[in-house]
């Protein structure tokens, strides 16, 4: 009934006994997360940390600077960045030009239909990229299927080159990140209530300016969430553009295969891995900071 | 039921609970009677439910004991505490049929079956539910399901029953009703029971005693009558039943309103700011009847009157400004001589309708 | 909100809107659609419709040693990885959600690290200790590695169980006299055990699926069927490739539809 001064609190009755049994408590449930916790350090957090490591020194053993000075140095690596910076905003670029509406559209439909065409963008994400990128070159190749009809329909004479270059890259990388923008662009978009547009709408404004003026602003969030997730994916990625590149398009992490598997050079990959580690989480901690949001929020949705 | 002969006080001493930086309960002690039903009311942040979890072994408290019949049990999990508990939510399990969920406290303590089927009719029984021992949770009714939760929470015959806002998920007439019911079952079972509600009325239906918190202290703790006619802090009387709050200054013993001597039943506080607190029931168009040797007279204009079916309520302003509510029944003789928005009237408050208490502000 | 009472805007005036979703939809789902008929070709051409057809490629799938091998291999550790990711990841979700962990964030971030460190890194990594530790080409080394991946989206599935469970269920448990473990599994897991399996599905499909760490850490004996069709492809399109693609897109259908099922029981 009475209060008591506040040192009280932390030396009363049982407070030992209390806090040993909070410590065990807590030991417990640590206890139920250490074998995902130790996996991860072994395989993620030790190796990477070794990579860290290696980069550090030159081909002599030495301390320097030389791996990373190199990305400044040679043309190639400049080459690499530059490719792989285009090709990320261009694919992202893409995916927000042609997910937006069709996150819109889920929004607005009927819940079954919804659900309905839902599927068709959630099957994709469930299917192996590397059957995606092979249905890509079989329709894409200079003996493929639009070459193929084209020809035969007498457009063309010649076949197109539409795989094994950088339009291939950037068709199959954007068909593969879809669904990493829309999900969690409609995921947000669903929270948004048709009040808000009816009331907008009911104020005078007319449907464009309610879109714009209302609907899209609340937007915003899920739509850099998954700008984001778009672009960090396609930052690192490798099989599409190993695999429709034709050996023309090189980035970042063909550059690391490459430098690691064919040169055996691990200081200069482990410094290309590095960068993009640290390229990636800046991104996120930005994102993090701009919109204090769940930057993982898509993976829920898979 | 046996539980009657054996039902423990709880001894509550120190009680101390931060969550974070954040200190909810600061030092807290608490006895509840072998027996009694007591309910911890309050506003919603007042601790009452951190309390309660507390008691049931959910949160861990920073400091503090707890001693249930002469045995300590602040660090004992939850189910070595044999406490039986029913959520706000009733949190009965959905892929359970009732009689499992009743039978679920039973089969913890490996009852043979035939017990255990014995048992669970006859709490079925007295929760006047029988025959519904194979319904699925989902096809009962909220009242049905208040009934399965208590059910399942006094079958075990445990020495203490916590509740926590049990009825507030029912409509208001299933809640007056079974707020009757649980207080006859708790008179018939006479476990020690500690009830949280935020309902001032169905905390003064129900219980033995009112613990009234506010900012993880208890303010008051009486039995209903007294609380309402003795509130010892202004958040008491503020927040059970309805009250006049009349700022008066005390000095050389007395009390002193817009220069006048208040009479009052309350002992002679310290000097300085007091509020005289008097329920709107209190006051009296001094028309009404003599002038009392002890009574309080109050120079007021009616500023308006709210008609309420069965009652009156008439909003006044005393001479300095100072608001002042009154209510009374609708009878012939009151209504014949019912003031006018704008009339001066008299008002009268007898001295031990008079209470006092301390300006906390 | 209610499906009925839409915008103050007709249907009609949304086609184009309509127009633009379709063919976004149908970018996504039909190169892969296209898959399907292209297996059951004829010839070594590839054509749309096919000119002939036959079951030739499936044959070729199927009475090929390495193919089966890569296929084995790569249903090993698929169901390895599963058993692995299943328990690790629930019982992490358990005491993320318990709020009573101390560092709870910062071990959530650990644990679902590997979802946001890119793939090609961790391969590189996991190549770079495996060749240490003697498991490159490895069951061993692979499934250690598909778990890593696993393990995070066994976490998300089963924490999003959690958040539309009523945790006082379990405690109600306790309090009528179940310990923790006893009312966990009495109590909660028959009501989470919905997303416990959708999280069994996504770590199977992950580790089947996975192409970029295989690369790295399989071959030889242990060559998994992502790592072979990797190959395959770089040099020469194989209408084979068809033919284990249906299977792959057949496999997605039949776990996504598994997933939704159990989704919405819970």
């Amino acid at each position: 009934m009475s209060a008591r001064p506040a040192e009280f609190v932390s030396h009363g009755l049982n407070a030992d006994a209390l806090r040993a049994d909070a410590r065990r408590e807590s030991l417990g449930l640590l206890g139920l997360c250490s074998p995902g916790l130790v996996l991860v350090g072994i395989i993620i957090v030790l190796p990477i940390g070794w990579l860290f490591w290696l980069s550090l020194f030159d081909e002599n053993g030495q301390l320097s600077g030389a791996n990373y000075a190199r990305f400044v140095e040679q043309a190639s690596y400049i080459r690499t960045f530059i490719t792989t910076f285009e090709v990320a905003f261009l694919v992202t670029g893409l995916c927000v030009l042609i997910g937006y509406p069709l996150a819109y559209m889920l929004s607005q439909l009927p819940r079954r239909a919804a659900s309905v065409c839902l599927i068709f963008v959630v099957l994709p994400f469930w299917t192996s990229v590397l059957v995606r990128t092979y249905a890509w070159l079989v329709i894409l190749q200079r003996k493929g299927l639009v070459n193929t009809w084209l020809i035969d329909l007498g457009l063309i004479s010649q076949p197109l080159p539409l795989a094994h270059n950088f339009a291939g890259v950037i068709i199959g990388m954007t068909h593969i990140m879809l669904p990493f923008l829309v999900l969690p662009l409609y995921a947000s978009m669903k929270t948004i209530d048709a009040d808000y547009l009816c009331a907008a709408m009911n104020l005078g404004a007319p449907p464009t300016a309610a879109f714009w003026q209302v609907f899209f602003p609340l937007s915003l969030p899920g739509l850099a969430a998954g700008v984001v997730i778009v672009f960090i994916l396609c930052l690192g990625f490798f099989v599409t553009p190993a695999l429709m590149g034709g050996g023309k398009v090189v980035m970042w992490a063909m550059r690391m295969e490459q430098t690691t598997g064919l040169y055996s050079n691990w200081g200069a990959g482990s410094a290309l891995g590095v960068v993009l580690l640290a390229v990636t989480l800046g991104l996120l901690g930005l994102f993090r900071w701009l919109l204090g949001a769940r930057a993982t929020s898509v993976w829920g949705a898979r | 039921m046996s539980t009657a002969r054996s039902a423990p006080p709880i001894n509550i001493r120190g009680i101390a609970k931060r969550f974070g930086s954040v200190p909810v309960l600061s030092g807290l002690d608490l006895d509840v009677a072998s027996g009694e039903f007591l309910t911890l009311l309050g506003p919603s942040g007042s601790g009452k439910t951190t309390l309660l979890m507390i008691l049931a072994g959910f949160v861990r408290a920073n400091a503090g004991s707890i001693d249930i019949g002469g045995e300590e049990v602040i660090t004992k999990p939850p189910h070595k505490r044999n406490i039986g508990m029913v959520f706000q939510n009733y949190a009965l399990f959905p892929h359970m049929n009732v009689f499992h969920n009743i039978a679920f406290p039973l089969k913890q303590r490996r009852t043979s079956a035939a017990e255990t089927a014995e048992r669970v009719e006859k709490v079925l029984d007295l929760v006047q539910l029988q025959g519904l021992a194979d319904r699925r949770v989902d096809q009962l009714s909220g009242g049905q399901r208040q009934r399965v939760a208590l059910a399942r929470a006094i079958v075990f015959e445990p020495r203490i029953v916590l509740m926590d806002e049990p009825l507030s998920a029912l409509d208001k007439g299933l809640r007056e009703h079974m707020q009757i019911e649980l207080r006859s079952l708790h008179r018939r079972l006479g476990m020690t029971t500690v009830y949280v509600t935020h309902d001032q009325r169905e905390a003064i239906t129900m219980s033995d005693r009112i613990a009234v918190m506010n900012k993880g202290r208890i303010e008051q703790l009486d039995r209903p009558e007294t609380l309402y006619a003795r509130p010892r802090t202004r958040f008491v009387a503020g927040f059970i039943g309805e009250s006049n709050f009349i700022p008066v200054e005390s000095r050389d013993g007395s009390v002193w309103y817009a220069g006048k001597k208040v009479h009052t039943a309350s002992p002679s506080p310290s000097s300085g700011r007091h509020w005289l607190v008097v329920r709107p029931e209190r006051v009296r168009l001094a028309a009404d009847a003599g002038l009392g040797a002890n009574a309080n007279m109050l120079h007021a204009t009616v500023r308006d009157i709210v008609y309420q079916g069965d009652s009156f309520i008439c909003y006044a302003n005393l001479a300095d400004g100072q608001q002042i509510a009154l209510r009374d029944y609708c009878r012939s003789d009151v209504l014949a001589r019912l003031p006018v928005a704008g009339q001066p009237v008299q008002l009268r408050v007898d001295a031990e309708d008079a209470i006092l208490v301390a300006d906390e502000t | 909100m209610n499906d009925d009472i839409g915008l103050p805007i007709s249907h009609w005036r949304r086609l184009w809107l309509y127009c633009v979703g379709a063919l976004v939809l149908s970018f996504l789902i039909v190169p892969s659609l296209i898959i399907v008929p292209m297996s059951f070709s004829g010839s070594t051409l590839l054509r749309f419709p096919p000119e002939s057809w036959s079951l030739r490629w499936y044959e070729a799938y199927f009475q090929s040693v390495e193919w089966r091998d890569a296929t084995i291999v790569s249903l090993k550790a698929a169901v390895l990885t599963t058993v692995f990711a299943t328990p690790i990841g629930t019982a992490a979700a358990y005491a993320l959600n318990s709020g009573a962990l101390r560092l709870a964030g910062f071990i959530n971030v650990v644990l679902t690290a590997s979802l946001i460190i890119p793939v090609i890194l961790i391969g590189i990594g996991t190549f770079f200790l495996y060749a240490r530790l003697g498991l490159n080409n490895t069951l061993t080394g692979l499934v250690l590695a598909h778990t890593v991946q696993a393990v995070p989206l066994v976490v998300l599935t089963v924490l999003s169980g959690f958040r539309s469970y009523d945790m006082n269920q379990e405690r109600v448990a306790r309090s009528l006299g179940a310990g923790r473990f006893s009312a966990f599994w009495q109590v909660t897991m028959p009501q989470i055990r919905f997303s416990i399996v959708s999280g069994a599905l996504f770590a199977f499909i992950t580790s089947f699926d996975e192409v970029v760490v295989s690369l790295f850490i399989s071959g030889g004996e242990t060559t998994t069927l992502t790592r072979r069709m990797f190959s395959a492809l770089r040099d020469q399109i194989d209408p084979t490739i068809a033919a284990i693609s249906t299977c792959l897109i057949v496999l997605s259908i039949v776990l996504l539809s598994a997933a939704q099922l159990f989704g919405r029981r819970r």
